[in-house]
């Protein structure tokens, strides 16, 4: 790291728990029985929550294989059912600063669709806070507001995988203090409606950094909730996630986000079938992942390259949508940019933190007139700013592909990877950006397959 | 498993006539009705030249929705293209990679339109056309389609593929080639010809008029397009299709229209309550509550409407046939897009009833997360049309 001036920007910061507050309000709070039933050793034990064990799949299993069923019928599936059941219960106990139903929302007009909100009990009037943005990796702070500081009443319930491979519930099962579960629990300032924070073993207080394990464990909760409409999001420290405790979003909305709409073209494919997109078209740069033999193993080459986003310092947003069969990698470095007085105060007074939601395209504006006045040009150029450069794009794009080739296991050249690789010539120039500089083995083959890595 | 395929045959006979699935039995081309108002849009009829294309049989395919025949190479952002068009209730025509039975894939041109019903206004089905994609093999030096117009060149790939296949273990693979895959490249997104465009468009066209002509017996009419609703109170498509995925006994009412009336009532209501569709749309509520039940639970539900609030009551209700049962109802404002109270929803539970298929969820969050997701619904079908409903 070097040692010239720490960026910092100054922003309010998205309220999620009720339990959170201040900084300078937590370090007075004396230790030690809280009264306030939250998850700390004070008011943990005996504890119970509803659980859901959810089935592993090691397969994505394709409709096909879904023939044979008896039963044919989609319904809304059952996490679906017990996510918007419990959070409807909070709803209606006042848990949540606003009704978010009650806020105005409409697809702007254009060829993306973006969607704007008008939200103005989102943010508060508060004092804004200083961020560190120049340090993705930053360690854990028991001082600072964490989620095991929340009332138990936010958690709708714990996510565990099944013992015995099927699906299972326990309306009322303790918590496993010493092999901590992880748990969802909801965004008391939502987007939408249905808006949660899943928080992988959240007694162990990790990091907001992703590792293998946590980001399997979001993806089998998009696998596992079947709905298109209900998408995983994550925001890296420096692209705008606001506590630093391990932690995903997820919320409902019934239609299509402008980034899932965006032209893709084709990189390659990897040994174990996963599939790279590069996004098209799209105001911000972008890859996206699909495909894979195995759920681990898409699941694995999105997390390594998230992995050595984070190990670079380089802030990013993923996206994880159409029930986890799409994958969406942001590099950003908008929050770089506001620090060094670079962003235009036009931007700055929308106060819109481009996170995961907002450059997927959608947008929660929290001023009458910058939602009456959305347009797709306006939003556009708001999440180009976002956007990395095109050089920096390439050279981040590298890194992550020597992450993950590095990982890719074995090297069977078989005839079909071979000739798919040889018709991909078009992106020989992008084989050539990337191979620069490789460290990794590669894998040995003709010339014209050198697409592969 | 049964009642629901009875559904799906009363839903093609009801509007067009046992007579018309000669008629279209005999029709060459490929393609498929679904049913817009069944949960999860079945197919109700398949046409002998879609069977023989996909390699299934008849009742492996009626009942099932069009999913089954994507895999794993299908572009998922088509999947997402004809998704919109079912919700935004419009024709689409698109390439699309399906998988036959025996698990080989093959590229067509799925030409979807939607069947609107005369009267309300609603999409009653889908027809969808499959024209197969041909490709000429390119090895043999042959130049493009016989119409020679429209294919996509591949411009890279033709000599390497030549000077790889002679290092190819498995020729067997490779000579497999038939007109209709694309070979080893079989993502590459594949263009249909303008004489199989025209060969889909006339299909659809040809399929709608017989599917009119024969409404016209049952009096049931259906148009290819959407007709002038003389302020019938009827929610859009995509509301109705995104409701119908929700299980439990329910039903959506219109606080701004004339004595509140219901605009929809799901599957699981009408089996509760014995009534059929038609006897319920269009008319308020208390036509469920009879001598017995008791009118202070009804000032109750009247005044947390008033009110703008939720509330959940215990109140005697009576089915069509005369019988009686305890329903613990739940109530609820639902807003949405604009954030105004767009409708409100009834969900019912009919106390002493055991449902095996909800694992433990008990009664009271059944329903609650029945109006999860119905404000999820309305919310989102109504964020792109900008009007009030």
């Amino acid at each position: 790291m070097s040692e010239s001036l720490m960026l910092r920007i100054k922003r309010v910061p998205t309220v999620v728990s009720n339990f959170q507050k201040e900084e300078a309000e937590e370090g007075a709070r004396r230790s030690g029985g809280c009264g306030r039933n939250c998850l700390q050793k004070c008011c943990i034990q005996g504890a119970k929550l509803p659980l859901f064990a959810f089935k592993k799949l090691n397969k994505i299993v394709s409709e096909k294989e879904v023939l044979g069923n008896e039963n044919n019928e989609p319904p809304v599936a059952f996490l679906d059912s017990l996510l918007l059941g419990e959070w409807e219960d909070r709803m209606q106990r006042g848990l949540f600063r606003y009704d978010v139903t009650a806020c105005e929302t409409k697809v702007i007009p254009g060829e993306y669709g973006f969607i704007a909100q008008l939200n103005e009990g989102r943010h508060l009037k508060k004092r804004p806070t200083e961020f560190r943005v120049d340090e993705v990796l930053q360690p854990f702070d028991v001082n600072k507001f964490n989620f095991t500081k929340v009332g138990q009443e936010e958690v709708l319930f714990q996510f565990e995988s099944s013992e015995d491979g099927d699906v299972q519930f326990f309306p009322s099962a303790p918590i496993d203090v010493d092999n901590s579960p992880s748990v969802v629990a909801i965004n008391v300032s939502p987007i939408e409606y249905g808006h949660v924070l899943l928080i992988p073993r959240i007694l162990e207080c990790l990091p907001q950094r992703i590792d293998r394990e946590s980001f399997l464990l979001a993806l089998y909760m998009a696998i596992e909730a079947g709905n298109p409409w209900f998408r995983l999001g994550y925001n890296s420290l420096g692209a705008f996630a606001t506590i630093n405790h391990l932690h995903f979003q997820a919320y409902y909305l019934a239609v299509q986000f402008p980034i899932e709409k965006a032209p893709t073209k084709k990189i390659t494919t990897l040994d174990s079938g996963v599939k790279i997109y590069e996004l098209v078209n799209y105001p911000v740069r972008g890859l996206l992942f699909e495909g894979g033999n195995t759920v681990q193993d898409l699941s694995n080459t999105v997390s390594d390259a998230c992995i050595s986003l984070q190990d670079n310092n380089i802030p990013y947003n993923v996206l994880i949508s159409d029930c986890g069969k799409r994958i969406f990698l942001l590099p950003q470095c908008y929050a770089e940019k506001q620090a060094l007085g670079e962003v235009s105060p036009e931007l700055l007074d929308t106060q819109v933190n481009p996170a995961v939601w907002e450059i997927s395209g959608h947008m929660v504006l929290k001023r009458k007139k910058d939602y009456e006045e959305a347009s797709e040009e306006n939003a556009w150029r708001l999440l180009a700013e976002v956007s990395l450069s095109e050089a920096r794009f390439e050279e981040v794009k590298a890194l992550i592909f020597e992450a993950i080739s590095c990982r890719d296991k074995g090297s069977e050249n078989d005839a079909q990877d071979l000739l798919e690789d040889a018709n991909a010539n078009n992106s020989l120039e992008e084989v050539d950006a990337i191979n620069k500089g490789s460290h990794c083995a590669m894998v040995s083959g003709n010339q014209e397959c050198l697409v592969r890595q | 498993m049964e009642s629901h395929l009875a559904l799906i045959e009363q839903s093609f006979n009801s509007y067009y006539s046992i007579w018309a699935r000669e008629v279209l039995d005999e029709l060459p081309e490929s393609f498929t009705i679904t049913d817009a108002c069944i949960s999860d849009h079945p197919i109700v009829f398949a046409s002998s030249a879609f069977l023989k294309m996909s390699g299934y049989s008849k009742d492996e395919v009626i009942g099932q929705n069009g999913r089954i025949f994507q895999g794993p190479k299908t572009n998922r952002t088509s999947v997402m293209e004809i998704r919109e068009a079912i919700r935004e209730e419009r024709a689409l025509q698109i390439s699309l990679l399906n998988y036959r039975k025996d698990g080989t894939p093959f590229w067509m041109l799925f030409h979807m339109s939607p069947v609107f019903g005369k009267e309300d206004g609603r999409v009653i089905h889908f027809v969808a056309v499959q024209v197969p994609i041909l490709r000429r093999n390119r090895l043999n030096g042959s130049s493009l389609s016989e119409e020679g117009s429209g294919f996509r060149e591949i411009v890279f790939g033709s000599c390497r593929r030549e000077v790889c296949l002679d290092s190819l273990v498995d020729l067997g693979r490779v000579l497999a080639l038939d007109s209709d895959t694309r070979g080893l490249n079989i993502e590459e997104p594949c263009e249909a010809s303008e004489a199989e465009k025209r060969k889909a468009t006339f299909a659809i066209n040809h399929i709608l008029s017989v599917l009119t002509q024969y409404s016209e017996s049952t009096g049931k009419l259906v148009c290819g397009k959407r007709c002038k609703l003389p302020g019938a109170t009827v929610i859009s498509s995509s509301l109705n299709i995104s409701l119908g995925r929700i299980q439990q006994s329910f039903v959506l009412t219109d606080p701004q229209l004339s004595d509140m009336p219901i605009v929809y009532a799901s599957d699981a209501f009408l089996k509760l309550t014995g009534y059929a569709r038609g006897e319920v749309l269009g008319r308020n509520c208390r036509f469920l509550s009879g001598v017995e039940t008791d009118s202070s639970v009804l000032e109750k539900i009247k005044k947390s409407i008033q009110a703008e609030q939720a509330c959940t009551v215990r109140i005697l209700n009576y089915r069509k046939n005369k019988s009686t049962f305890w329903n613990l109802l739940h109530i609820s404002p639902v807003r949405n897009a604009t954030g105004k109270i767009a409708y409100y929803v009834g969900v019912q539970i009919e106390e002493g009833c055991k449902s095996q298929e909800w694992h433990g969820l008990n009664a009271e969050m059944r329903q609650l997360s029945c109006v999860g997701a119905v404000r999820v619904a309305v919310r989102s079908s109504s964020i792109g049309t900008g009007s009030s409903k």
